[in-house]
Order: structure tokens, then sequence, then C-alpha cells
């Protein structure tokens, strides 16, 4: 749709006009203002000149290239994003409890958390284990686990994510056997695993074997999930940690983009063309505390990954174009402090990822930095997302903030710093390379000391903890926090007992064959994936296949990062 | 064993470690250079030591003062152990703890025989004056958390 304009009247008078309102402004001295990850924000924004092709090029329609204004065409009035709050702990039990607690209050999809043992691929009953079964997470020693958590909730009917990584082969196996012990195909299995190995050595630091095997096995899952289990997302490349770690906006993109780079060029390399796998891929980015660029940020991606895809590789799918995304609303941008304040701040996370156009969001709870979340936090956060979808309007038009002359500018800004930083670390070898020398690490190092200062210095001010504290701020009332101590040891003694139970009454020739077919499929350099699914249905455990995998592939221990 | 303070003209030496299975390193590598930057000699174990590990790297590398690193709610177990592998080497080393600590647990580390504790929201600044102090102070002649840990 064009406007009528006059060309010889209308562009000097905005100018002019643009000339004495900064002027005015000056005449004030007010300070400037930046995003919260550097970039220097003008007052106000005008509009650039409208240009039909400019706005089919570079802004679209949702749904199509370049995807800027969403990934579907008929976003959330065609359906609204998924509800998926990240859960679980102690056993399978307990879990399976507090996802029937949530789902029965609208939670839409499950996201499940695994104990550190799980992801760190020990037995509940190893030494390493000991103090840390079901702190942080579930535990999940054989497929009688993972079949436990999901008691009543039919995996036909619902997409599960799991955070996973390192050991994702062996819980994406334990799932598959699952769903199929229910009766459920895994054609109709949904879901997605994180599988995102490369940021875990940049910042997340849950690996186990080195990067070239790691990546592997991501490939591995990949390869086996777009024929075999085609409505699931096989990894979900995340800026998430990268970003928690410290980093800033741009880089949590710019190190996304970059990890995805190096998991398509993989799979290119073992024959498969983009199309057939590309479209499978999700993403998973952190929404801080600046909204405008939390949502720009986003736009920016989406533009980028599909240039990438389309230019780069060749994609003609525009489903191999599309970046969906699941937005973590970010715990490290909550206070200890007044902790109910993080109510607020969650909200305003969730605000930002829904007016991004997210597939999935997940709220923080307000008592993260005491706790796993309480029950009653875990239901503020699903009332938060219910409130926004509900109540607030913003999710019945596409891409509301399109057209701001600050969010266009902004996001063309962080395009461009982000295009920057991804030339220039593809121009030194990618990022796996990188990676390999430290240079992201450095980064998101540094760039977190600068935020520790500017906390401590008030640069960055957080309401109630370093700005405008009253007497009694920093000290919340626990005991109403719910369980703040972590599992109690009853529950660790009774994951010890049913692991007992399972090595006691699974059948010891299986096994041993499994295992073995495990190693050779892991030495070949063929796909671990059918193997490792008929070792979780033989009842291996997860500390039995991560031996096998390490036998081959080796262990990683970081260099001294310091 | 470690002597009392002034025993060194060089710099305070500090042991800086991830115990447990945890890799939320953002913090420890925040204060490792907090550290170094006020005349500290920082040790980093890297990620994923044991306990027996720690105290090993302690006493071969001579530290003043052991640090925990611990984000994944570990700490009152882990803090044990490696209290408990001190007094099996019959050093005295004091150990602080950082992470997220609540004041319950606070006073729970303390009151076993950790030297300090730095939970979420600590400033640098007061990190490195209560560590000097207490590497200048230690043995701490009666420390305020019950056991006398710091004397085999």
């Amino acid at each position: 749709m064009s406007v009528e304009r006059d060309p010889l009247h209308d562009e000097p008078r905005l100018e002019a006009r643009a000339a004495q309102w900064r002027d005015r402004y000056e005449r004030d001295e007010l300070p400037e203002a930046t995003t919260d990850s550097g970039i220097e924000l003008e007052p106000l924004y005008l509009p650039q000149e409208l240009d039909e092709g400019r706005y089919l090029d570079r802004l679209g329609f949702p749904g199509e290239w370049p995807f800027v204004r969403g990934a579907y065409t008929s976003m959330y009035r065609g359906r609204l994003w998924t509800i998926r709050q990240y859960a679980g702990a102690g056993t399978a039990e307990e879990t399976n409890a507090r996802f029937r607690y949530l789902l029965e209050r609208g939670q839409t999809g499950l996201s499940v958390a695994l104990d550190l043992p799980t992801q760190m691929g020990f037995d509940s009953h190893d030494a390493s284990a000991r103090t840390e079964v079901g702190r942080v997470g579930v535990a999940i020693d054989t497929v009688e686990d993972m079949a436990e958590v999901f008691r009543g909730i039919p995996l036909g009917d619902i997409s599960v994510h799991f955070t996973v990584n390192a050991t994702a082969p062996m819980i994406l196996a334990m799932f598959l056997v699952a769903a199929e012990e229910q009766g459920v195909e895994w054609s109709q299995v949904r879901g997605t695993v994180q599988n995102d190995i490369i940021k875990e050595f940049i910042a997340r630091k849950a690996y186990i074997f080195p990067p070239q095997g790691s990546v592997r096995l991501t490939g591995d899952i990949i390869a086996f999930c777009y024929r075999q289990v085609p409505k699931f997302n096989p990894v979900s490349v995340t800026g998430y940690h990268s970003r928690e770690a410290g980093c800033n906006a741009i880089q949590e993109i710019a190190f996304t983009l970059l990890a995805g780079i190096e998991y398509v060029q993989h799979m290119l390399g073992r024959g498969i063309m983009v199309d057939d796998f590309a479209p499978q891929l999700s993403f998973h980015f952190s929404s801080q505390r600046d909204l405008f660029e939390e949502v720009c940020k986003i736009r920016a991606a989406r533009r980028l990954w599909a240039t990438i895809m389309r230019d780069d590789f060749g994609a003609k799918d525009p489903a191999s174009m599309r970046m969906r995304f699941f937005c973590g609303g970010s715990g490290a941008s909550l206070s200890h402090a007044e902790p109910i304040n993080n109510v607020i701040r969650g909200t305003l996370q969730c605000l930002a990822g829904v007016l991004a156009g997210a597939q999935a969001c997940h709220v923080p709870s307000y008592d993260e930095a005491y706790a796993i979340p309480s029950e009653e936090a875990a239901l503020l956060s699903v009332r938060t997302q219910q409130i926004i979808a509900h109540e607030s309007g913003v999710a019945k038009v596409a891409d509301p903030l399109g057209g701001s002359y600050y969010v266009e500018w902004l996001t063309d800004q962080i395009e461009t710093e982000v295009s920057a930083l991804v030339e220039s670390i593809r121009a030194s070898g990618g990022l796996l390379a990188a990676l390999e020398r430290g240079e992201p690490q450095r980064m998101i190092r540094q760039a977190a000391y600068e935020l520790q200062a500017a906390e401590e210095d008030g640069t960055r001010l957080v309401v109630g903890q370093n700005h405008l504290v009253g007497p009694g701020s920093s000290a919340p009332d626990l005991e109403g926090l719910g369980k703040v101590e972590g599992v109690s040891r009853d529950e660790a003694d009774r994951q010890t007992d049913r692991l007992r139970a399972v090595l006691a009454t699974r059948e010891a020739a299986r096994v041993e064959q499994a295992l073995a077919q495990l190693r050779t499929a892991a030495g070949a350099g063929g796909n671990v994936m059918p193997a490792m699914i008929e070792a979780a249905r033989a009842r291996v455990t997860i500390g039995e296949m991560t031996e096998v995998l390490a036998g081959v592939l080796g262990r990683h221990r970081e260099a001294d990062a310091s | 064993m470690t002597a009392g303070p002034g025993h060194r003209a060089s710099r305070a030496r500090i042991l800086l470690a991830k115990p447990g299975l945890d890799g939320h390193d953002r913090g420890v590598h925040v204060v490792a250079r907090a550290l170094r930057d006020a005349g500290f000699e920082v040790i980093y174990t890297g990620l994923r030591s044991t306990p027996e590990q720690i105290v090993r790297s302690a006493i071969d590398e001579d530290v003043d003062v052991i640090g925990l690193s611990i984000l994944s709610g570990v700490h009152l177990p882990v803090a044990a152990e490696v209290l408990e592998a001190l007094g099996r080497e019959e050093v005295s080393i004091p150990v602080v703890v950082g992470g997220a600590i609540g004041p319950r647990d606070a006073l729970g580390l303390r009151e076993m025989g950790v030297a300090d504790v730095f939970p979420t929201g600590s400033h640098r600044r007061e990190l490195v004056d209560r560590l000097r102090r207490l590497v200048d102070e230690w043995p701490a002649p009666s420390a305020a958390g019950g056991t006398d840990a710091g004397t085999a």
C-alpha cells in the first residue's frame, strides 16, 4: 500500500522540523542512553522512507521470507505459544506429580529438568553422583525412570522438551522406548532434545566427550530423527546460556547463529540434503531486561538465519529458513534481594518473548536465587503466561511492534552488529575453531566481569537490590519459599533402591549384547541411535551407556580457563 | 601444617575449586579475576573436582585458603567432605564457600567449620577484604563457628 507523497515538500519539511526538535531537546543537556548491550540510542526515531520494495525485502509477512515479522502465517491467532515451564526434581514419581500439577492448571507443553548425574552420564549409585541425585532435576538411570516420569501422560498428546546435551542420545533413546511402551508410534512423538553441545563448551559446561566426537553425536540424533521421528526437534540451538553466563544480546545471537552454521555444515558433510533436516532445527534464546532490545534481537535473528540458510546453504524449502524459538526468561536478571519483585521481572521477560513471536515460553520462578521452584512459584509462572495470553490482548495481532520507528531501526542495527561478529568468527574458521582457542569463552567472561562491576558500582540498577533499597530488603522470608534445602536424602535413597531393583531384574545376556552393539556402532563411526535404543530397551543404565561412548570418544577436560 | 599470620612475605595464595558436577562457572571466574587484581595468587582447579583432588591440590600448591564455588545446592555435604579430607591429611587450611546459599545453610556451613560464606550478591571489595583478613588471622583464636576445625 503506497502513500501519496510530495517529494518536493515532505522530506525537507521533516528534516527541518526534526532539526528544530533536536535543538530544543539538546538545550537540556540530558544524558546519553544505550541498550543493555551497549547500542547507542537516539531519544526519538523517525520514519525512514517508505519503499514498497524495501518493505517486502526487509520485513515481508509472518511465515514468509525473510520471517522478521514471525515464524508462522497466523501466529498466535492460529496457535498460542506453548506454555512450557522447566520442571523436575527428585525421583520420577515426584516429577510426574509436578508435571500433572502444572498440566492440570494449563501448562501446554513439558520441559524436563534432569539432575546433574543424568546430564553428566553417572548412575545414581555412582560415587560422583551421591550428593547430587535429584537436586537440580529428575534422576533418570534407566528407561524405567523415564516411563515413571510420564505415567498417566500420553506421549502422543503432548510435546516434551529435554534440557539434555552430552547425554542426549541416551535420554532420547529412553524417551522413544518409553513412548513405544506406551503404544505411541515414533512418528507421533513430539518434542525436543536441546542437544546443542557447542554451547556447553562455550558457556554451560555440561560436556562429557571432546568437541569433535560430541558434534558427531549431535549429528547422529539429527540424522536419526529427520527420518524416524519427523515431528521431533532434534536440536535446540541455544544462546540462552551464553547470555546467562554474561555476554550481551549481540553476542548471544551471533554465537547461536554460528553454532547453527556448524551443525548445518556437519550434516551437509554427511551427505544429507539441507531441506531434509533443516526444518526440524529449533532455537532457544534468553529474555532479559531491555524489552525492546530483546524483541529486536529476535527479529534480527530470524532475518539473519533465513538469509544464511537461503544464500549460504541453498535451502529452497521455506521451512528450512524459518527460525522457531523457545523463549527462556532469564534467571540471571532476577534479584536475590526482595525476591517477590522477580514476579514483575518475569512478566516483562515473557512479554518481550511474546512481542517477539516466541513459539514457547518459560517464566523463571521468583525464588530462583534460592531454590528450584516451589509449587506456588511454579504456578505463578504459568499464570503469568496465561494472563499475558488471555487478558493483555498482545497476542491478537502478529508482530505488533513492527513499524515502530525505533523497533525497525534497532532491528537493523542489531542485525548489522551481529552480522559483523558472525563474519569475523567465520573468517577465522568458525565457532568450533574459535572455542578451541578459548575466544567466545573469554568474551563471555569479560562481559560477566563488566556486569559485576556495573552492578556493584550502581551503573546497572537493580531495584530493591542496589537501588532504592529499604531496610530488610535482603532478608527474604525463606520459610515461605518452599523447598529451599533441596531434595531430601530419602528420595535419593529411594532412587538408588529403584536402580538396584532394575539391575536385579534385567536380562544380563541382553544387556551384554546391547553394550557390545553400542560399542561397535560408536567405534565404527555409524549412527549410535539404533544401538542406543536397543540398549534402552534392555534396561542398560545411563552410566553404562556413557562408559561405552567414553571408551571410544574419550572424556574432555577444559584447559585452565582462568 | 600452614603456619600462622605473617609467615610469608609473598602474596596470599588461594585455591578456587568447583566441586561436584556443577558447571556454573560465571561466579568463580569473576572471583578469580577480582582476587588476582587485588594481588592474590589464584589457582583454579577447573570443573568437577573431587574433595580429595581439591585437598591434594591445596596441599601441593601450599595455599592459604580454599574457596569452593557451588551453585547446584550441594554445598553442605560437599563442604563437609572437604573439611573431613583436610582433617584426614591433618592440615589446617581455612575453607570458604560461595554460591547459591541461603541464610539457614550459611549458618550450617559455619557451624561445621567453614570459615566464611559468600552467598549470591557478594561484592568483590568485601570478598577481597574478608579473605585478606582471614589469611592474616588464620588460625582464628576462637572461631565463631563451633568446632575448632583450624587445628588438627
